[in-house]
């Protein structure tokens, strides 16, 4: 029997697509999991996979079209098969959004008369909310999976347990932050919820202040500078680090010291997280993603360095898978190279806070009574106060003030 | 261990039990004279005499109405029904005496009884002679349902309920009396309200009991051959119901069929989904899979009524539903 490839969503967010690249010509062989075509969401650009099995028959959707989720973009079935059903009516009309599964009048008057039912072919769910099995939403969420992201293949594109070791095998090294101690949740005490709620009346819905530092940046210069010397030194496999790199590994040993800040507003609780795993803002063409660092407290500064240039690499190109870009503890943003003294970044949520990195500026500084020349970085944090309070994200403010003008106590 | 047929070891358990106490007597229709019409209650008369083993008249509500009497004033009876499709006559012995005595007397009489005899459907027996009628009994509160599905279960599960203070309807499977199995020489017995892993699986849990504990059997056996293990759950009473055992299954498994031979509507299956929906839900992939009767009169056309019985296609076919392969 004939199947229908539909366009799915391919993204939390997403709503519509534009059809990249047809992978398969009508009349290739396809099998079930093949990549069929790729497909640009609102945030990367994503593989669509075949779901039935036989013959690309059709492609309804010339490459380069943007096409609403769900709608029929291709059919797959038998070489001589005939298709006019299918393509009843214009080939593109999206498909009709699902309707709310009646129950029959009486209930099935015989198991031989319900078992013979043939199952529904497997749909993405369209348009209403997302269908999964209770037991994929119980591992979803232990895994820090999000739903909407991944294609159900179960009846009207139920996602089930199957689905999410697709997305991200349990063993896998893809993103499993419920591991046990991954986090604590800690339920709301009376005067934060004050606190939350006449803050978000002032300044809502995230009642956002900002603490900004000036940071003596001379002997981070020095730091990396040197570094940089003996890797040249070393040889081809060297990696040169930027001042972005120094500045996140220092924000993620500081985040370990000030766990307080490394947190998610939950609307009834705040999950604080004891593992780092840090968002970086990186501009793409026509906007900015954050692929995150995870467990950015226990990586080398050598290897936070390779994965950003990797991953940044990836977003420019839109290849980021969503897992790579969800799940932050954290954020940092970096305008330095743009020659911005300073900035107030947007908090990420339910991240708790961001930090806005300027350029280093050389200047005339006053040490010891003399005016001299030094190196000046300036950083704000961007805090949601319903989770971090002024003191506390000052204190954070200082630890990594401190980290960077005697970069040893990162490390320390 | 001494291979015996389900009608052995449940004529065991009574004739270890009359011998244990001397309380202890059957009555029904031609259990005495003519050995039970299936033959369970062979030798008991030459044994223990004419006022233990008591041949009635065929009238159901007057001997249930004997036992219930019996057993208020300290005897244990057992009352053999035919077939349990004519201990409709006497249902109201059942329901309105034997199960409310103890409540209704505040505690000072109990009902130390066992109604016993063959369920559901055998070969060709018709629309009136075919039917379970497990979920019936085990709606009332006061009864206990047992449902064997074994030989050994016959004989463990039946002694347990002669020695219970309680009335006790015990429903035999009236195609099992010929099937052999091992049975526990010596004091063998199966406590009330403990279901029975009957084959260990980590695919699918199939619950059943009394003749659909061979259906599932099979049909687990075929479905090994595709690499799926499904789990065989034997409830052997349906209540008390050990939902522990099926929940412990269900969580492991995160896939149920429920396998029973009666009508789909209000039937136990019913009462076992319900059980896993509410302890279970977050271990569920998929909806809950019942494989029952179909719901009509039983035909007595041969391929009709092997059409309307719960068998392992359909019980493979359920599972591979809950699978997601079909």
């Amino acid at each position: 029997m004939a199947s229908k490839v539909l366009l799915e969503a391919l993204s939390p967010t997403m709503e519509e697509g534009r059809l990249v690249e047809w992978k398969k010509n009508e009349g290739d062989p396809v099998r079930v999991g093949d990549v069929i075509a790729e497909v640009e969401t609102d945030k990367a650009v994503m593989e669509l996979v075949a779901r039935g099995e036989g013959v690309l028959l059709k492609q309804l959707v010339p490459a380069g079209t943007t096409a609403a989720v769900a709608s029929l973009v291709g059919i797959i079935g038998q070489p001589d098969e005939d298709i006019s059903d299918l393509l009843g009516g214009s080939g593109a009309a999206p498909a009709p959004a699902k309707v709310a599964v009646t129950p029959p009048a009486s209930p099935p008057s015989s198991p031989a008369a319900s078992l013979s039912s043939p199952a529904s072919p497997p749909e993405p769910s369209a348009g209403g909310r997302t269908k999964a099995s209770p037991l994929a939403r119980k591992v979803a969420r232990e895994r820090g999976l999000d739903l909407g992201g991944i294609a159900g293949s179960g009846p009207e594109g139920r996602i089930v347990l199957r689905d999410l070791d697709k997305a991200a095998p349990a063993t896998g090294a893809a993103f499993a932050p419920a591991a046990a101690g991954a986090f604590h949740d800690v339920p709301l005490t009376q005067i934060r919820k004050t606190i939350a709620k006449r803050l978000a009346l002032s300044l809502g819905p995230i009642p956002t202040f900002y603490l900004t530092t000036e940071v003596d940046m001379d002997r981070t210069w020095e730091a990396r500078a040197a570094l940089n010397e003996a890797g040249k030194r070393a040889g081809a496999d060297a990696v040169k680090v930027s001042f972005n790199d120094i500045i996140m590994k220092a924000t993620a040993a500081a985040l370990t010291a000030h766990p307080a800040c490394n947190a998610w507003w939950q609307d009834d609780r705040i999950r604080y997280w004891n593992e780092v795993h840090l968002s970086v803002a990186v501009a793409v063409e026509d906007g900015l993603i954050t692929p995150v660092v995870r467990h950015a407290d226990r990586k080398s500064l050598r290897e936070i360095s390779v994965e950003v240039k990797e991953m940044a690499g990836r977003a420019r190109e839109r290849r980021l898978k969503p897992e790579e870009y969800t799940g932050g503890t954290f954020s940092v943003s970096n305008l330095g190279m743009f020659d911005i003294d300073q900035f107030t970044a947007i908090i990420n949520p339910p991240e708790a806070g961001i930090l806005a990195v300027g350029s280093i500026v050389e200047q005339a500084v006053v040490k010891q009574g003399v005016i001299v020349p030094g190196r000046r970085l300036r950083l704000t944090m961007s805090c949601d106060h319903r989770v971090i309070d002024g003191a506390t994200g000052a204190a954070f403010l200082r630890t990594l003030k401190g980290m960077l003008e005697n970069p040893l106590a990162i490390v320390y | 261990m001494p291979l015996l047929t389900y009608r052995d070891a449940l004529n065991e358990a009574m004739r270890e039990e009359m011998a244990r106490d001397d309380r202890v007597f059957l009555m029904g229709e031609e259990v005495a004279e003519y050995d039970g019409a299936y033959k369970v209650s062979r030798g008991l008369l030459k044994e223990f005499g004419p006022l233990r083993v008591v041949d009635t008249p065929i009238a159901e509500l007057g001997f249930a109405g004997i036992g219930v009497g019996a057993a208020m004033v300290g005897l244990r009876p057992i009352i053999e029904f035919m077939t349990w499709n004519f201990a409709l006559l006497a249902i109201d012995q059942i329901v309105n005496s034997a199960a409310k005595m103890r409540y209704m007397s505040g505690g000072q009489v109990g009902c130390p009884i066992v109604f016993r005899g063959p369920g559901g459907s055998a070969l060709q027996l018709a629309a009136q002679h075919s039917q379970s009628f497990e979920s019936w009994y085990a709606h009332i509160p006061g009864l206990k349902v047992l449902t064997p599905g074994t030989p050994a279960d016959a004989k463990g599960l039946l002694k347990s309920a002669i020695r219970d203070d309680d009335p006790v309807v015990f429903i035999e499977g009236e195609m099992l009396y010929n099937v052999k199995g091992e049975v526990p020489e010596g004091e063998h017995l199966v406590p009330i309200g403990k279901a029975d892993v009957k084959r260990a699986g980590s695919d699918v849990t199939l619950v059943c009991y009394s003749k659909t504990v061979t259906v599932a059997l099979k049909a687990a056996d075929q479905l090994a051959a595709e690499g799926i293990n499904a789990e065989v759950v034997d409830l052997r009473t349906i209540r008390p119901m050990d939902t522990e055992t099926v929940l412990n299954s269900v969580g492991r498994t995160h896939r149920c069929v429920v396998v029973e031979e009666g009508w789909s509507f209000a039937g136990v299956g019913a009462q076992v989904v319900d059980v896993i929906q509410q302890y279970a839900f977050d271990e569920l992939d998929a909806p809950v899979l019942r494989v029952t009767g179909a719901d009509v009169q039983m035909p007595y056309n041969k391929q009709l009524e092997r059409a309307a019985k719960a068998d392992p296609a359909k019980v493979i076919a359920a599972v591979k539903r809950v699978l997601y392969l079909a």
